[in-house]
């Protein structure tokens, strides 16, 4: 017999699973990429029987997720010429632009309470995470089974005390509320893949360290930090685009001041109904981030969905 | 032991060199570092927890607020557990669930297996087909409602094209008898990528000289999958449909902005179910009792079933 491992895959096998995969990985792409095309059509083209595949690209939608705008009198279009393209493009609805939409300060409070929120619980997940990866802490296995058991909640059933107990502290509708809800939520998942990260570094760095004359303290920064830092970096992804993409809580916990996207985009309401190109481009300007950062973090995919059950 | 290194170098050490080395000592560290962490969830989880059982024991509506709840024993618990709303409920919950982890499993399985013949440009395409899963639920349930329209949608459109129907013959969402699979077909769209990742690593986990040896022994490549593929892959395919257990009973944002619970009730879940009793009938102490019941059943579940895959993997 001739060099051939009976593990690979022959070259005609290999053909007809990569196609199959290819087909469906197409499938799946066309709802993605009919949203983004639809973000780019005008609102006749958007509900056309059959669907346009083809169609001239406006920015109308972007136009009207970002404006508020209203219906004006033909003297009064007359008598102020359009300023910009944007207002060009509602011109041709005898409107005006008025003002900006809510779309940008719902986005604003999507970054604000993502942001911090994912910095808490990565700050605080990382610190117990060191500590259950390398101290003797009484219990440890009960408290970091108790740490995931809280994630087993439906959310609506904690929304309940939730929403009484910030109504009480004065916490509904603010971000700050919103901030150390999503941080009790993603804390578990900090601990969980942190502690896992670093159970993955050797202790023996730590050890040189103290023995070179470093405290505990500073051994965990200047030696476990930078080491962890890819673990701490992908951990932060996850918590960012768990954070990003809630649902529930934000849409019973919130209704302005701190309401993020989700619960805003599917409200966007136009002329004689929902806005399907507007909500459309609000829904591909709120996906596009999280796709990139999928994209970037693809090594890690499977840790973070699994809670480091799963390491590949 | 860290610390016996630690202490031995201490003492090896001049006296100014041995303080900065104790410092505070590990104790104290470990506690001050885990303490934020249970605190927080202590707070926002364990006392809410416990508040809401409180709750449950009373006849609470949390939009009268002048007046005191009273203490009602287990009567939000009998009234539940013989409502026959509710067990429809728990039908819909139940049908979603089995045939959401059913379709998974066998697609998620399959892209697994075919990816795993490491053809040219298989991250690529994996990548690819991990997008949806990562997705916000409420915006893609709200998209998929776009793609549904009768009139309009493209899914109608395109089922019309292959079947040669009439498009706007057919709602999917509008139906009692489609609409429980219209919020199938989504959730397998979004979560089948989710299967597919952890059967992958599983399959990446079977050593090759398993295999060599089965050929060796003249074992044919149905055999070998039988054999040795699936008990191998077995544990890891528990996990995922563990995951997508938990996360599927919890069902929320994806469903509701996809159908709101209708026609009628036919895909109301038990979460949804529970949202309009906590917050749009404020029935708060019945609503808490519902959310007892619940994750006492996420939680019994669950734990009958992680003991299972431990078998399994001690096999």
């Amino acid at each position: 017999m001739s060099a051939y491992s009976v593990t690979e895959p022959s070259t005609r096998s290999k053909w007809f699973a990569g196609s199959l995969v290819i087909l469906y990985a197409l499938i799946t792409m066309i709802p993605l990429a009919w949203i983004m095309l639809t973000g780019f059509k005008s609102p006749s083209d958007a509900i056309s029987y059959p669907p346009k595949v083809v169609f001239e690209p406006t920015l109308e939608g972007y136009v009207n997720l970002f404006t508020t705008r209203t219906r004006q009198t033909q003297e009064f279009l007359d008598a102020n010429p359009p300023q910009n393209w944007a207002d060009e493009i509602v011109r041709e609805y005898d409107m005006v632009i008025v003002g900006p939409s809510k779309f940008g300060e719902r986005f604003l409070n999507s970054v604000i309470i993502g942001f911090g929120s994912t910095f808490l619980s990565v700050f605080l997940g990382t610190l117990a995470a060191y500590a259950f990866s390398r101290f003797k802490i009484p219990l440890a296995d009960d408290l970091l089974f108790f740490i995931l058991s809280t994630r087993m909640m439906p959310p609506i059933a904690v929304a309940i005390p939730i929403f009484l107990m910030y109504r009480n502290l004065g916490l509904s509708d603010t971000h700050l509320g919103m901030i150390l809800l999503y941080t009790a939520v993603n804390i578990s998942l900090a601990v969980w893949l942190l502690k896992g990260f670093i159970d993955e570094i050797p202790r023996e760095y730590e050890e040189a360290a103290l023995i070179d004359g470093y405290t505990r303290f500073q051994a965990f920064y200047k030696v476990v930090l930078p080491q962890a830092a890819t673990g701490i970096a992908s951990t932060a992804i996850f918590c960012l685009i768990f954070a990003w993409n809630e649902y529930a809580f934000a849409v019973l916990l919130t209704s302005a001041t701190a309401q993020t996207a989700p619960p805003f985009i599917p409200t966007i309401i136009g002329v004689g109904g929902l806005d399907w190109p507007a909500v459309a481009a609000g829904a591909t300007i709120f996906l596009l981030p999280v796709m990139i950062f999928t994209i970037l973090l693809r090594k890690h995919l499977l840790r973070g969905i699994t809670f480091g059950a799963v390491r590949k | 032991m860290t610390d016996t290194i630690a202490n031995r170098a201490a003492k090896a050490t001049p006296p100014r060199v041995a303080r900065k080395i104790k410092g505070l000592s590990d104790r104290a560290i470990a506690w001050i570092f885990v303490a934020p962490t249970i605190f927080l969830l202590l707070a926002i989880n364990i006392f809410p927890l416990i508040w809401t059982i409180q709750l449950s024991f009373t006849n609470y509506r949390a939009n009268r607020l002048n007046r005191e709840p009273e203490f009602i024993g287990l009567r939000n618990y009998e009234r539940i557990l013989t409502d026959s709303d509710i067990w429809l409920n728990m039908q819909a919950t139940a049908h979603f669930l089995f045939w959401t982890i059913a379709l998974q499993t066998l697609i998620g399985f399959t892209l697994a297996w075919l990816i795993n013949k490491k053809f040219k440009g298989n991250d690529l395409w994996t990548t690819i087909i991990v997008l949806p899963m990562m997705l916000s639920p409420a915006v893609v349930g709200n998209f998929w409602k776009f793609l549904y329209q009768p009139q309009i949608g493209l899914f109608n459109y395109i089922v019309a094209f292959f079947t040669g129907k009439d498009p706007s013959s057919f709602e999917m969402l509008g139906s009692v008898q489609l609409a429980p699979w219209s919020i199938v077909i989504v959730d397998t769209w979004m979560w089948t990528p989710f299967v597919m990742l952890i059967c992958l690593a599983g399959l990446r986990s079977i050593p090759d000289y398993i295999y060599e040896a089965a050929e060796v022994d003249r074992a044919s490549k149905i055999r070998q999958f039988f054999t040795i593929t699936i008990p191998m892959v077995l544990p890891f395919l528990m996990l995922a449909v563990l995951f997508r257990g938990i996360e599927n009973f919890k069902m929320f944002d994806l469903v509701v902005q996809l159908t709101g619970g209708g026609p009628g009730s036919t895909t109301e879940l038990t979460s949804i179910n529970l949202k309009r009793e906590a917050f749009e009938k404020w029935r708060t102490g019945y609503a808490s009792a519902y959310a007892i019941i619940l994750f006492v059943t996420v939680f019994g579940l669950a734990s009958i079933y992680v003991k299972a895959l431990n078998k399994v993997k001690e096999r």
